[in-house]
């Protein structure tokens, strides 16, 4: 393992910024990944340093598989995380809305095309992504509708589901898009959690990448074979939207399977207690998604559920 | 007359609302729309409301048509000092058009634009940021440019920049207007936080001139409209910090400099020493210029709109 330092700047007062890449292995860039972008992404940071963490005894037990190179970039934005903040620290901008970067703009644009001049040319790209409504995944690999999509190589990761949306307009500024237009094959991984440590999904996710890499012959560590994934479209998620606000009661989570008519959760009157509206699951299904804050806005999301 | 255009429960008795004053007077079906606060740090247009519906309200008997204003479209954030969206972290001008089946904020968005949807014209009128100050502009996709441009010059004001056609910029309130033919018009002026009064006197200036030549107003009309430099008869410059400090203006916002001239100095407080100086690589126009001091390396610094373009 190599650690080397990508990217660094000066601040006016704050200890320089510097973008640190762990690199293992030599000869064809075959898989880079990349972790928080955003200062809330703990649990993004956390599954990559586990990746380095098993990377570095894999390579210690020689089974790093020679011909290739992986790079890690655990942190791309600690300057917001260690100020609590979830952008970029002085002007609230977006890293992940500035790709592939300018390196005369703007300062997040910068760091964009520091980032992406380092993992662009890899085979593979794979960022440990974060949804921007608060709640909680199953974790699952997603892929963009490019065209340049190869499902069957999403499906590696033994996750339980790989989602194919198609992009939005924004889209076009986010590293997994530019990664696929510029010919890496690129995956978002979602485990579960943004703000929070969840150690079960956290290892579920670094459990999948690397046995994307012993499927793709990069390490020969042997796992279980995880689940033959199941391909999903956005269309294929039935959503539960709040016909009230109030206080979140959660009764089910991300992952629980559910039948038709289960009660799912409920929302509280804040001030009584009362039940406003009892949540029942309109399927049989297993829940993609669950917001699990504890206040919940009228109209929001509150469960995806795939159906059965 | 002040409608609710959106009622959503927050979690804990209040409501989100997003409301819309109408003001009306004749026979005439010629509507316009004046929206603002779409980023909760941009106070420049409240001045603007204000004073358009004092005017109006004063006048009443010269209006021929609809004029709705819309002064809060994140009632959150102009409320809290939060540019995006309270609670949601996202900047509101990247949600558009929105989703009838989305999240809150998708089918707020959705609702709003079906609203503003059939507007002779919409002004969405914006305050930069908290970091620089902006003349008085329209900003217009080059793609609408035909349409919109005899219009923004009727609007009093300094400068007309008629930008690129971005993807990430489809997702705005005025792209998404424009797609389905209801014209809007960005206008950017003054700084984030703060009201410049004499900027918000010259766009309703502005506005009741355009009104009166869309025959939607026979008030009295200032006979002093300013003709703005359009973009496209040159090249706009962005000036940006090669490294990070605390800036030291030289000149002052809207003038015109030479090549070569400083326009500021990057300096370390630490050491009293100055880190860079930034001149103008034009001769031009600084219709942009950074105020707030501490930058790091890339910071917009400033932008200069050059006839001759190099
Ligand atoms: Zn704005």
């Amino acid at each position: 393992m190599k650690e080397e330092i990508l990217f660094t700047m000066k601040s006016p007062y704050r200890d320089d910024f510097k973008i640190h890449g762990f690199r293992f292995g030599e000869g064809e860039k075959t898989i880079a990944i990349v972790g928080a972008m955003r200062g809330d992404e703990v649990q993004q940071q956390f599954v990559c340093s586990q990746i380095v963490k098993n990377l570095i005894e894999i390579e210690e037990a020689g089974k790093l598989i020679a011909g290739h190179e992986i790079l890690v970039i655990p942190s791309a934005n600690h300057f917001s995380m260690n100020i609590n903040k979830r952008f970029w620290a002085m002007d609230n901008t977006d890293i992940n809305r500035m790709f592939p970067g300018y390196d005369k703009g703007e300062t997040t644009q910068r760091i964009a095309a520091a980032i992406f001049e380092h993992v662009k040319d890899y085979k593979y790209g794979i960022q440990l992504a974060s949804f921007y409504m608060p709640g909680e995944f199953i974790p699952h690999v997603r892929m963009m509708d490019t065209g340049f999509q190869n499902i069957k190589l999403a499906k590696k990761f033994g996750l339980p589901y790989v989602l194919i949306r198609k992009p939005k307009p924004y889209d076009t500024t986010v590293l997994n898009y530019n990664w696929q237009i510029f010919g890496t094959q690129a995956f978002s991984i979602y485990s579960g959690d943004t703000d929070t440590i969840n150690k079960d999904t956290a290892k579920t996710a670094w459990t999948s990448i690397l046995r994307f890499m012993n499927n793709m012959k990069i390490i020969s560590q042997n796992k279980h074979e995880g689940h033959s994934s199941y391909i999903l479209k956005d269309s294929d998620l039935e959503t539960i939207i709040s016909n009230q606000s109030g206080i979140l009661y959660a009764l089910k989570g991300a992952g629980d399977e559910i039948k038709a008519g289960d009660l799912l959760a409920k929302i509280l009157d804040p001030f009584t207690g009362e039940t406003r509206s009892s949540i029942l699951a309109p399927t049989d299904g297993t829940i993609f998604f669950a917001h699990h804050k504890p206040l919940i806005h009228q109209s929001t999301v509150m469960f995806k559920i795939v159906r059965f | 007359m002040i409608k609710t255009i959106i009622s959503e429960g927050l979690p804990v008795d209040e409501q989100l609302l997003i409301r819309k004053k109408t003001i009306r007077n004749g026979n005439g079906n010629k509507r316009i729309c004046i929206v603002t606060g779409t980023h909760g740090d941009e106070l420049e247009g409240q001045y603007v409301c204000f004073e358009l519906i004092r005017r109006l309200n004063e006048n009443r008997a010269f209006l021929d048509g609809t004029v709705d204003v819309y002064p809060a479209l994140n009632p959150l954030g102009v409320d809290s000092v939060t540019r995006g969206i309270p609670t949601f972290d996202l900047d509101m001008n990247r949600i558009f058009p929105g989703d009838p089946n989305g999240h809150l904020i998708e089918h707020t968005a959705y609702k709003i634009i079906q609203d503003l949807k059939g507007a002779d014209m919409v002004i969405d009128i914006h305050a930069s940021n908290i970091f620089l100050r902006e003349m008085p502009q329209a900003r217009i996709n080059v793609k609408m440019s035909a349409k919109l441009i005899p219009f923004a010059k009727m609007l009093n004001l300094d400068f007309i920049w008629i930008h690129d056609a971005a993807t990430v910029l489809e997702s705005t309130l005025a792209h998404s207007l424009n797609v389905i033919k209801t014209p809007t018009i960005v206008v950017e002026m003054g700084i984030g936080m703060r009201i410049t009064r004499d900027y918000g006197n010259r766009l309703v200036d502005g506005i009741l001139n355009m009104m009166h030549k869309m025959g939607m107003w026979n008030g009295p009309v200032t006979k002093h409209i300013s003709k703005p430099e359009i973009s496209n008869r040159g090249e706009v410059f962005f000036m940006n910090a090669d490294v990070s400090g605390i800036i030291i203006p030289s000149v002052s916002h809207s003038v015109d400099v030479r090549k070569g001239d400083l326009l500021c100095q990057i300096v370390d407080p630490f050491e009293g020493t100055t880190l860079q100086n930034v001149l103008s690589p034009v001769d031009g126009l600084v219709f942009t210029l950074r105020t707030y001091p501490v930058v790091y390396e890339g910071s917009l610094i400033a932008r200069i709109y050059s006839e001759k373009p190099g």
